[in-house]
Formats: structure tokens, sequence, C-alpha cells
């Protein structure tokens, strides 16, 4: 690891425990240091925010992503699972073991299971036909947590960086996939739940905010493609990578709703809906979030 | 002849299957969330059912007719419990402490009593500047809106059950599900119409 890298990992690890920290107010009764915090910074940016930005910055070119992206890539390479293959031969959509542009072209529909899929549910897919594993064992514990970090976050994290600065191109062409987006729109919409709420309660207009976390309007171009910026993601709260899948299920945790399904085809639908929102935007590659 | 009247049959029912799965993708959509989903502590499977409320929000875009709206406000008008002792005014501090706690209902939360999540949506004392905004300001609420007992009824009220009087309103109904009772509705009506609460200041 290069010294630059190291000394970032570092400060990040600082960071991430101040974030952890603000979170932690977040969610109970903020003590008052949190509200002359805000106070100061209330003309400007919450400190959180500002750190963020600089550390950005820092990072724009070396990026804690990559450390992951790097594990990704020795594991889809490496012969595994109860049948010792390696992913190689994994089909993303574009022919078996292409990688780079997969990424940014799904979710798409696949004919050989019949379903919408997006980057984890498929890698998913090829890590139990191909490599064996247990579809039931891999969706056990699918979240980084700790020290521990599941195998497809690493494997998703690989195969987004091999988008890095592509064109978001989410395909439209088959009526599967059309019939995905309107699905996928009809899920973003839906309030129920004991608070009324649905995904547009929250991202469903412009420039809003929870506390200090701006809420992307995800139904509109300009903000949809915030739906695949940075993601999969190296948080800084708690310091963790996540992929779009922890992203929808914390979402849907904030919505009052019971769990989804783990690389469901709720999500890939939802997944398929904002995606498509955001076609036509740069792709940046696994990137960080707050 | 045979042939020629099935097809006709065969062609106006394929059209009426497309029109049909058009307005179609909301049922299938649920009833793929009714597979896909899994209870999770609190959070049981009967949650994705829609009452009656968010059914008729969900069809109209949140924008239901307004003779409809009208009978469905007055529904939910008749949920709100009022306190029996004819008294909206708790305590103001303990009602600044609910509306800063921002859990409850998710399926993390099991057993903890819950808060109100107000700052989540709203400005509300002047000291705490990190608020949301899916709500309008609340600041100087009593000041402005006045302390008498109309005012203390409809705040009780509208915490009780937001959609009384606005149908399709962001605002959960934090009384009616279960979520507040009656004494921290109380205090909440407090921070924001007593007038010592530092939101009247
Ligand atoms: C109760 C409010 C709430 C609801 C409901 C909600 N979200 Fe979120 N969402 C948030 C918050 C808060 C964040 C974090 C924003 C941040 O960290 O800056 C977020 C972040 C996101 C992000 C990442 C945005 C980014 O900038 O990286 C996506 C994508 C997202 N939500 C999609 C959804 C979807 C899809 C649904 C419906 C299943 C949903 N949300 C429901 C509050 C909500
Ligand atoms: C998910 C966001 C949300 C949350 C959480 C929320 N509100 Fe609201 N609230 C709104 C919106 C949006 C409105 C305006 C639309 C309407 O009238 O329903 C509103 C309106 C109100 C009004 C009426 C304002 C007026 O001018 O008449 C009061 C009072 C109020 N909220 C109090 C509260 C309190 C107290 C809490 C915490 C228990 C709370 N709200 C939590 C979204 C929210």
């Amino acid at each position: 690891m290069s010294s630059i890298k190291l000394r970032a990992v570092v400060a990040l690890s600082g960071l991430a425990l101040v974030c952890a920290a603000q979170a932690a107010q977040k969610e109970s009764a903020p003590p008052k240091k949190a509200a002359v915090h805000a106070k100061k910074a209330a003309a400007a940016k919450d400190p959180v925010a500002a750190d963020f930005e600089k550390f950005h910055e820092i990072m724009e070119e070396d990026s804690p992503a990559e450390l992951f992206e790097a594990k990704g890539a020795e594991m889809w390479k490496t012969k595994r699972g109860p049948k010792h293959v390696s992913l190689e031969k994994c089909n993303l959509g574009l022919g078996p073991g292409v990688v780079k542009g997969a990424y940014v072209q799904m979710p798409r529909y696949f004919a050989d299971t019949g379903q919408m899929m997006d980057a984890e549910r498929r890698i998913v897919y090829c890590m139990v036909k191909l490599q064996g594993f247990k579809e039931a064992d891999l969706a056990k514990k699918p979240f980084s947590k700790g020290s521990y970090l599941p195998d497809p976050v690493a494997l998703v994290t690989y195969v987004a960086g091999q988008s890095r600065n592509m064109k978001i191109a989410v395909p439209q062409k088959l009526p599967q996939e059309r019939a995905a987006y309107k699905l996928g729109e009809e899920i973003f919409n839906y309030r129920a739940g004991p608070w009324d709420f649905s995904c547009a309660t929250c991202h469903g207009e412009d420039n809003k905010r929870i506390r200090t976390q701006n809420l992307p309007n995800l139904a509109s171009k300009v903000d949809a493609v915030r739906a695949f910026q940075g993601w999969p993601g190296y948080r800084m709260t708690g310091g963790l990578m996540h992929t779009l899948q922890w992203r929808m299920n914390d979402c849907f945790r904030q919505q009052r709703f019971p769990e989804p399904g783990y690389a469901s085809e709720t999500i890939a639908d939802l997944l398929t809906y904002m995606g498509v929102n955001a076609n036509g935007y740069l792709y940046k590659g696994p990137g960080i979030k707050r | 002849m045979k042939t020629f009247q099935a097809s006709i049959f065969g062609a106006a029912a394929l059209a009426i299957a497309f029109a049909a799965q058009a307005q179609d993708y909301r049922a299938q959509a649920i009833s793929m969330m009714k597979r896909d989903f899994h209870a999770k502590g609190i959070a049981h499977m009967d949650r994705l059912n829609e009452d009656a409320l968010q059914l008729i929000c969900n069809r109209s875009h949140n924008e239901p007719p307004k003779g409809i709206a009208e009978t469905l406000q007055h529904d939910q008008l008749a949920t709100i419990q009022y306190p029996a002792d004819g008294k909206f005014l708790g305590d103001w501090k303990a009602g600044e402490k609910l509306a800063q706690n921002g859990r409850g209902m998710t399926w993390k939360d099991g057993g903890k009593p819950s808060g109100g999540s107000c700052y989540n949506c709203h400005q509300i004392g002047p000291a705490t500047t990190s608020f949301g905004d899916i709500g309008n300001s609340l600041l100087h609420f009593g000041k402005i809106r006045g302390y008498g007992p109309d005012v203390q009824k409809y705040v009780y009220g509208k915490i009780y059950n937001a959609k009384a009087y606005n149908l399709c309103s962001k605002m959960p109904r934090f009384g009616h599900s279960g979520t507040l009772t009656e004494k921290q509705i109380k205090d909440l009506v407090a921070l924001l119409l007593d007038p010592n609460s530092p939101v009247n200041k």
C-alpha cells in the first residue's frame, strides 16, 4: 500500500469515528454539543460535510474503494467454492467473461434465468451456478459489518470499477426491461406501513433534506444519478464498504417496511427504475459516501 | 368462419389483456413485494397491505378528487382520540426530546419507546439548525398562530392524525399508528404552544 493511501486510510478511520458518532446522535437526542456544532457551521455547511469534501478532494485519485476493487479482482480470478472454479466465465450480460462496461448496463434481463438482474444479483447467481455456493448462505449475512466483508461486496466493487468513466446505459430494449422500469416506478411510489411512507416521500421532490442529509429526487434526471454515482461506496459512517443492496435495505428500514429479500427482483426493478432515470451520465466508479 | 371468429375474439382478448397489463403494474408490483419481503422484528408482513387511505393516495398520485378527499379526511378526523381530561399541554422539555428522537417503528426498534422524528422534517426550536425541510417551519408556531384552545386542539389532532387535515400528507399519523402515546403528544403540543417553550421565544 502506498504511504499516501495508508495515511488516507488512517485519516479516514478517524473521520469515520466522527461520522459514526454523529450518526448515533441523529437517531436519538443530540447532546448540546452537536447543536452548538451545527450552529457554528450553520452559515456554511455542517462540519462533517465540510470534512467530507476536504477528504473527497484528497481521495479523488486514491480512493479506499480501490482496495476493495483489488480484493474483488483477486477473488474473481481465484478458483473458489465447492466446484473449485473461478468466476471468469460468469456472463454479466455482455458475454461470458466480459466485465468491462457490464456494470453501467445493469440491471438487465437475462434470458438464462428469465429474470431482471442487477450486478449483485447476477454475481450471486454466478457464485451459485458456477462455483456451487449456496444462495441461502450468501443471503444470510450479505452486508459489511465490523471487519466482515461479504464476498459479493468485494466482487461487485471490482465489477463496478471496470465501468469507471463509462456512460450509464441501463438497457430498455426488451419488453421485460421496460416492464421492470414500470414495476420499479410503482414500488418507488407505493405508500404503506405504519408511517405511510414510500421512497417518494423522502426522494420525490427537489432540494429536500432530512436533518443535514440531502435527499436526492430520484425520480428526476438530474438527481437520479446519485443512485449510481459513488456506489458501491466506502461509507465514512462506520468505515464500511457497501453496495446498493445495502442502501436499498436501509432505506426500506427507514420506510418502516418489512425487510426486502437480498438480491431480489423487487430490488432489481427498483434499481432499474433509478438506473434508467440516470442514463447518459458518466459513471465515475466506486466511491465514498458520508 | 369458425377460425375467423376465434381470431377476432383472440385479438380482442389480447387488446384487453394489454390494456389490463398497463393498469396492472401496480398489482404486479405489490404481489412481487409480498413474495420478496419477510417479517423482521416488529416489522411484520401486514405492513405491505394498504389501508383505505393509503390505497386512495396511491391510486391518485397523492391528489385524490376533492369529494373523496373530504369524505376520507372526515373519517380520519373521527379516529382522533382526544385526551379525556380535556388538557392538551404537557411538558415542552420532554416534547423537545421527543422531537429530536428519530427512533420508532423500524425493524431495529422493537421495545424501546418511539420518538417523533419531528426535526427530520421540520424546523422547530431555534437551537437546532440540523433540521430537515420536508415539512414547513414550526418556529414561533404559537407566537404566530396563537395559544388558544382551538389551536391546541388542532395541533394535538394534527400530530395524532395528520391525514385528518391533509389526506395525503407526508407526515405520519403518530397517534393513529400507535407510535406516540397521549402523554407524548401532549408534550409535543407544549413544545409548539407553551409560551415558555423556546419555540415561542
Ligand atoms: C424516511 C426517509 C427515506 C425513505 C422513505 C427512503 N429513503 Fe433513501 N435515503 C434517505 C436518507 C436519509 C438517505 C441518506 C442520504 C445521505 O446519506 O446523504 C437516503 C439515501 C438514498 C440513496 C443514496 C443516495 C446517494 O446520494 O448516495 C438512494 C439511492 C435511496 N436513498 C433510495 C431510496 C429508495 C429506492 C427508497 C424506497 C425503497 C428510499 N430511498 C426510501 C431517506 C429515505
Ligand atoms: C416525514 C416528514 C414529517 C414528519 C416526520 C413530521 N412532519 Fe409535521 N408535517 C409534515 C408536512 C409535509 C407538513 C405540511 C403538510 C401537511 O399539512 O400535512 C406537516 C405539518 C405539520 C403541522 C401543521 C403545520 C401548520 O402550519 O398548520 C404540525 C403542527 C406538524 N407538522 C407537527 C409535527 C410534529 C410535532 C412532528 C413530530 C411528532 C412532525 N410534525 C413530524 C411532515 C412531517
